[in-house]
């Protein structure tokens, strides 16, 4: 007997489960309540809240509100693209043009502002409309072909970082007021950048977890051909991913050219892993059917106090880099376990 | 190509049991002669592949005896199996599709120099080896995916035989080759012969059986009823042998009134396991789908689903004159077809995901409003599906991998039956189920047929079918062999008809 086939039926020899209930279905649901809430994100809020302890305690500058809103005017673009790769992986594809993507989106506005004198809404709309192209033809070309979104989006990464070095002539585009307004904009205190990506995630979170768009994106992830088998196209829905995901770039890319006040066509180099880590911390799985737009937050949020924790108390780049990574896959290891105890029969 | 009774006898294997869920082999006993060929046959599920693959070392039996060359004989793996010279050719390919032909030979024994594969002395002895079984046409260094099947196989007997090897298992070998490949594959097993190895060959083609065997066991129920020399026994009493006079008697039961046509397929193909299909399913009835294993009856399924591509042939629905053309499951579902899959976890469930959204899955739009699912109602459809199908569980928000096979079944079974399709086609609706559940899945088929659907089950259990079906169309070779209505069928004419499409010689 191989060990696959004897790991398949364990679940079913195990007799809790058959025992007579008359009302099985009055008790115990453990999603959708409050206390369902609190087991998803209690590991993450603890990890966060021990990270903030600790830091605090090793230095006195630490717990600060000019800490809080550096970490604020930083992670807006960072949370808007985690957003969309939360939703590819789900759906158990990856989506690794991000970064430059966002470098392409960012290229054009400053090209667009700078030398074609467009109207600052032109602008904004053709980076959109960027995002929206790079997406399709990623969801697209994967799709029709069932090639590996892990390739098609490899070779999109090159792509558009070639187009953004094309565009720009390799030259960073010097913008200034034109669209800095943008990110300076406060709404009770907190810069608009940081409200638009709390709206976006609370947005793509209900979306998740309360649309027939969202489940179906879920129920892909699990198994994509029992989707199929049950007389659901997939495919659509995954090209609308991939689409979104693109969208969320152009937006982040231009909250991030606003903040610098130049469009860099470097810019969002490395973002794409960085989005992953966030993701991966926050408990969604990379192999599709389980994740969370809340939990991605938190990810984000991790890495980024560690960072601006770990400079605080003056650790190297070198450190920050080697804890970083560390803390992605001590998350791994631990959601691994997460998942068995969930996943075992209950006791 | 007698063989003398008095040969030593090679293996030996007497009581030998093996139980899963239900008793697969029920005291065994079971002997092979060096230089001989014993045939196993039986149906489906007889237990013949669980037999080979205890003598073979991948199966542990519960108990019994195995006895090799006159010593006590308990392979611990395939391996061990292997040591002892007892090899097995699987019916499913072990080879690996992008190693050379000379490669997947040696696999476990490449020849190197401090780790360095020595590709002369590999392709050498390949070349070797493949003469010696007749394959001279064959190249070494090619890789094996350019192979067919056919060739394929025999690279893989060539493989088995490049080791000492005293007792072969062939498991249906000849199910892929053609004609001259099975030509080729007996002068090998003659070769064989002559040597001294002993061969159990497993094959439902009657011909070659009677051809190649020098004796015969036939299987029934996981027991052996008769092993007889091969000139003794006719065809027709190996057929009764393996379906059972005593089980003759059968519910009686009435046939159900047949309602309007619901589904015409008219000659319909398939790839290469569908070669030409034709059958009417009517509402009010349950058309049973019997045959061999590997007789093309999942594959007629798949492709009037939408699953597979339909290369030719017709399929009408409701009565309608002009064929309808379906060409993903979307649209048969559209059309009010339902597949519940033979593969449940691979195919019909969201294993990871809670039993709730398996249930509604189909059925999202009807519980959303404008693309926003109304939990409320969801839940509450959910737990109504889980009290009617009586599902035990813990909660509608368990995941269903924790569920028995069972209620997984049921979980597939209410999932389409909230769609409410009017053609619903059950592939195996009971494989791998506990007795108790099989009867309630017998009870809603029942129901489902009385409310006016048409209902399409494919099940290579005979007797379950011979239960429920108010019709049993009977598939062999890729092609409908006959259809019989409740009264006029006897096990003897569905076993008959299922191996009719190998009888003929090709």
């Amino acid at each position: 007997m191989d060990p696959g086939q004897d790991h398949d039926r364990r679940p079913q020899r195990l007799p809790r489960h058959q025992v007579n209930n008359p009302t099985p279905t009055q008790s115990q649901s453990s999603r959708g309540t409050w206390w369902g809430w609190a087991e998803e994100y209690f590991g993450l809020l603890i990890a966060l809240g021990l990270l903030i302890t600790v830091f605090s305690l090793s230095t006195n500058h630490f717990l600060s509100l000019i800490t809080f809103r550096t970490i604020a005017n930083q992670i807006p673009s960072a949370i808007i693209v985690a957003t969309g790769m939360t939703y590819v992986l789900i759906i158990a594809e990856i989506d690794l043009s991000v970064g430059s993507v966002l470098g392409l989106c960012t290229a054009l506005t400053g090209v667009g502002l700078m030398r074609y004198h467009w109207p600052l809404p032109v602008a904004l709309a053709a980076a959109a409309a960027m995002g929206l192209i790079c997406g399709l033809f990623n969801g697209l070309v994967s799709v029709r072909w069932r090639l590996p979104s892990f390739i098609v989006t490899l070779g999109m990464l090159e792509m558009a970082r070639g187009g953004a070095h094309a565009l720009t002539n390799s030259q960073t585009q010097y913008i200034g007021t034109a669209i800095e307004g943008l990110a300076e904009a406060t709404v009770l205190g907190l810069s608009f950048p940081f409200l638009l990506a709390i709206v976006i995630v609370i947005g793509a979170q209900l979306v998740l977890s309360r649309t027939i768009f969202g489940r179906y994106m879920i129920a892909i992830g699990t198994n994509e051909e029992a989707v199929r088998l049950s007389g659901i196209d997939p495919r659509p829905i995954k090209v609308v991913v991939f689409l979104l995901s693109g969208l969320l770039v152009a937006v982040a890319a231009v909250i991030d050219t606003s903040r610098f006040g130049s469009a860099n066509p470097n810019a969002g180099t490395g973002f794409e892993l960085q989005a992953i880590a966030a993701v991966v911390i926050g408990g969604t799985s990379l192999m599709g059917g389980r994740g969370s737009v809340i939990t991605t937050f938190f990810g984000v949020l991790i890495i980024a106090v560690l960072n601006t924790g770990l400079a605080a108390v003056g650790a190297k780049d070198e450190t920050k880099r080697l804890v970083t990574g560390l803390v992605i896959v001590a998350a791994v290891v631990l959601d691994h376990y997460r998942q068995r105890l969930r996943m075992s029969p209950r006791s | 190509m007698a063989t003398q009774p008095d040969t030593p006898h090679l293996f030996r294997a007497a009581g030998v049991r093996k139980s899963y869920s239900s008793v697969v082999l029920d005291s065994v006993d079971f002997d092979l002669r060096r230089g001989e060929v014993h045939a196993l046959v039986g149906e489906n599920g007889a237990g013949k592949t669980t037999l080979a693959r205890v003598i073979s070392g991948l199966v542990a039996p519960d108990g019994g005896r195995l006895e090799l060359r006159g010593a006590p004989y308990a392979p611990r793996n395939k391996l061990d199996a292997e040591h002892h010279g007892v090899r097995m050719v699987m019916q499913e390919l072990n080879l690996i599709a992008n190693l050379t032909v000379a490669e997947s030979i040696f696999l476990d024994q490449l020849p190197h120099r401090l780790g360095w594969i020595d590709y002369r002395r590999l392709n050498d002895e390949a070349r070797r080896l493949l003469d010696q079984v007749g394959l001279r046409h064959i190249e070494p260094t090619r890789l094996v995916k350019t192979l067919g099947v056919g060739h394929q196989q025999l690279v893989e007997i060539a493989a088995g035989l490049s080791r000492n090897c005293d007792l072969l298992i062939l498991d249906e070998p000849t199910a892929a080759l053609t004609d001259p490949e099975i030509e080729l594959l007996f002068t090998q097993i003659a070769r064989l012969k002559a040597a001294g190895t002993g061969i159990i060959y497993i094959s439902h083609r009657m011909e070659e059986i009677k051809r190649i065997s020098d004796r015969i066991s036939i299987l029934r129920d996981g027991q052996l009823v008769a092993t007889k020399r091969s000139e003794e026994i006719e065809l027709d009493q190996i057929v009764s042998l393996m379906v059972g006079r005593d089980l003759e008697e059968q519910v009686q039961r009435d046939q159900r009134k047949r309602g309007p046509l619901a589904l015409r397929a008219d000659k319909l193909r398939s790839g290469a396991a569908v070669q030409d299909v034709s059958f009417e399913a009517f509402r009010g009835q349950i058309l049973g789908f019997a045959g061999l294993m590997g007789s093309g009856r999942t594959e007629t399924m798949r492709a009037i689903f939408g699953a597979d591509r339909l290369d030719l042939g017709s399929v009408r629905l409701h009565g309608a004159a002009e064929p309808v053309r379906i060409r993903s499951p979307r649209q048969a579902v559209a059309q009010g077809i339902a597949l519940l899959t033979e593969d449940r976890k691979g195919q019909g469930l969201l294993l990871a995901q809670p039993i709730r959204v398996n249930l509604t899955l189909l059925c999202l739009c009807q519980l959303s409003r404008l693309g926003w699912v109304r939990g409320a109602s969801e839940r509450s459809e959910a737990k109504r599906w889980v009290n009617t199908m009586s599902l035990r569980c813990a909660s509608i928000e368990q995941p269903v991998v924790q569920l028995s096979g069972g209620n997984q079944q049921k979980v597939v079974i209410a999932k389409w039956l909230f769609r409410d399709c009017d053609i619903l086609i059950f592939d195996e609706p009971t494989r791998g189920i506990d007795v108790g559940a099989k009867f309630e899945i017998y009870r809603m088929l029942g129901e489902l047929a009385d409310q006016g659907k048409a209902v399409i089950v494919v099940s290579s259990d005979l007797k379950e079918l011979l239960a429920l079906c108010d019709r049993i169309a009977v598939m062999s070779a890729g092609r409908l062999a006959a259809t019989f209505e409740r009264g006029e069928w006897t096990q003897d004419k569905i076993m008959t008809a299922a191996l009719s499409g190998y009888l003929a010689t090709k």
